[in-house]
């Protein structure tokens, strides 16, 4: 609904209009920038400036206690999140595929049973799964936590390959079907090629869940298989001695950094990701 | 869709065929009904029972209901959900949509105003919990920052006031979903047939007006669906506060989430912690099946 207003020229209100989205986007920017100027500065620094002062020395010290604290922890990040983003998408994808184009009788049911896992609380299946892992030798371990994301991501990546496959046209799987074409030549000859949208979608909406949880994360593994989130927090929230906010702000930016990057190169599938992933859920 | 074309022949081979979508979606079938069903029953089952370090099965009736709604922090916890999830959702709404209209005046860099509003949806709460608990923190925050630039009597403590530090958590959730908000009212937008706007504009009516009176009344599937999400972060948020203020000064920034950690995990009172977990799946379903049900209504009248 755009082309009503292409007459309007520079008038007040377009210049008021501008001032007030530049000013908003300068105030989202804010939290970003002191993070950065923070993490650059020396304590003394810190202590002396205020949030927006530059830094009187720009230092990296920050950054490298903050890489010696939590770094070990950035690739437990890395071995948890990468595993979990695969299979979960990969499960998806099959379920996604038989979900739309091999109905039977209860899959439907089925699919309604698994679209109440987006909305799930996980407060109430902590324990029995806490239970579980521990049975099963993998608490505290990073598979742990693997098994958990893949087992709890399952509801949004069917969501996803389920959403599109039916709007794929029936008649293709069927003429396949004609021809001879089995289960999984259709899926991987036909239908496959034609997702790497929903694929993108996918990997990149359990990409940013699975590298940001917490919860899962505090629960399973605190320790040695802690992932990333977990070490910033329990950095910044330990109360010993005096607190170097140009590390915890280091340490924040090394926990942010993935997902911001990864936002910056692939936002459009992001914003798919969450608007689907949202609304039709 | 159906199976149809396969039946005609019956070799081995084909019969593999017919059960090789069951036997796919097998294990997930499995994982589904024991990891969520299975275990929202299990969860249910402990909180009828004496459970406090380790679980047991001496079952109590509804003797830790009644223990968690004698306890004045689950009250807070409540208390401050009511006053989050109120203010969070309202503001988010309120920004979202006021940036969304905006943006959707032809605004040139477009895609670069956005990609800012939106950028904090991409982090982790643990961050934003982070950053904002160094933008607020007392002496040292925005609260000095403000006095160097010449406010000489500004005084933010938010943060260690037991009576505000709820406002603070607010603050850093509005800004990392507020601009999800607008994208989800931007996309809807978008989809506004131009015709309407440009009828009523032929009319005489005014921009604030048209948008007022015909253009968002039309979004309104989409305040629902913001409304949705919003309220469901906000009835799981528990990263924000254990990373800005783990739940003090006391328990006066609890909320439902943290108490249930607390509880279950540090405490040792999971009968406690499960009959917590109970009520926080009724506050999900409460919203939850009435927007169900309106939205399968609204599908079956199409």
């Amino acid at each position: 609904m755009t082309d009503t207003r292409l007459k309007q020229g520079l008038t007040l209100d377009r210049v008021a209009i501008y001032a007030v989205l530049l000013v908003a986007a300068a105030i989202y920017l804010v939290p970003l920038v002191v993070m950065l100027l923070t993490s650059f500065k020396s304590p003394e620094d810190v202590f002396a400036g205020n949030l927006l002062s530059l830094p009187q020395v720009f230092t990296v010290q920050g950054w490298q206690k903050a890489w010696n604290t939590v770094g070990g922890y950035f690739w437990n990040s890395v071995k948890i999140t990468v595993p979990a983003v695969l299979i979960s998408t990969f499960v998806g994808a099959l379920n996604g595929y038989v979900l739309s184009m091999w109905r039977f009788r209860g899959s439907q049911l089925f699919f309604g049973l698994l679209l109440f896992g987006c909305f799930l609380p996980f407060q109430t299946v902590l324990l029995p799964a806490s239970f579980t892992l521990g049975k099963m030798g993998l608490a505290n371990t990073t598979t742990g936590l693997v098994l958990v994301h893949v087992v709890y991501g399952l509801a949004f990546t069917t969501l996803f390959f389920r959403n599109f496959y039916v709007s794929v046209p029936d008649a293709l799987v069927r003429a396949a079907r004609l021809d001879g074409a089995g289960f999984f030549t259709i899926f991987g000859r036909i239908l496959l090629p034609m997702s790497i949208p929903t694929i993108m979608v996918c990997l990149i909406w359990q990409f940013t869940q699975i590298w940001n949880d917490f919860l899962f994360g505090v629960v399973f593994a605190s320790g040695d298989a802690q992932p990333i989130t977990v070490a910033l927090n329990n950095l910044v929230n330990t109360s010993t001695g005096v607190k170097e906010y140009n590390v915890d702000m280091a340490a924040a930016m090394i926990a942010g950094l993935p997902t911001l990057l990864v936002y910056v190169l692939a936002g459009k599938y992001f914003l798919r990701g969450l608007t689907a992933g949202a609304v039709k859920g | 869709m159906s199976s149809v074309a396969v039946l005609s022949k019956a070799s081995p081979l084909d019969a593999l065929q017919r059960w090789l979508p069951k036997l796919v979606l097998a294990p997930s079938m499995l994982i589904v009904l024991v990891g969520f069903y299975g275990y929202i029953i299990w969860t249910f089952i402990l909180s009828f029972t004496s459970s406090t370090f380790m679980p047991n099965y001496k079952f109590v009736g509804l003797q830790q209901y009644v223990r968690l709604l004698d306890n004045d922090r689950w009250w807070v916890a409540s208390k401050n959900l009511a006053i989050f999830g109120g203010l969070f959702i309202a503001i988010s709404l309120v920004i979202g949509v006021f940036l969304a209209v905006l943006l959707d005046q032809r605004i040139r860099r477009e895609g670069f105003l956005r990609t800012v509003y939106l950028y904090p949806m991409a982090l982790s709460m643990i961050v934003t919990g982070t950053a904002w608990k160094w933008l607020l923190n007392p002496g040292l925050g925005l609260d000095k920052m403000l006095r160097d630039w010449g406010w000489e009597g500004f005084r933010l403590d938010w943060l260690v006031d037991q009576d505000r530090v709820i406002y603070c958590v607010v603050i850093a959730a509005v800004w990392q979903a507020s601009g999800f908000v607008m994208a989800l009212f931007l996309a809807g937008l978008r989809g506004v047939d131009s015709s309407i706007v440009r009828a009523a504009q032929v009319d005489g009516a005014s921009l604030p007006t048209i948008y007022m009176k015909i253009v968002l009344p039309s979004l309104r599937p989409v305040f629902f669906s913001a409304f949705m999400i919003l309220a469901h972060i906000a009835i799981k948020s528990f990263d924000l506060v254990m990373a800005m203020t783990a739940g003090g000064p006391g328990y006066a920034s609890d909320l439902p989430a943290v108490f249930m950690y607390s509880f279950t995990f540090s405490r040792g009172q999971m009968g406690v912690g499960s009959a917590s977990a109970m009520l926080m799946l009724g506050a999900i379903l409460a919203i939850l099946v009435p927007y169900l049900y309106s939205e399968l209504r609204g599908k079956r009248h199409d």
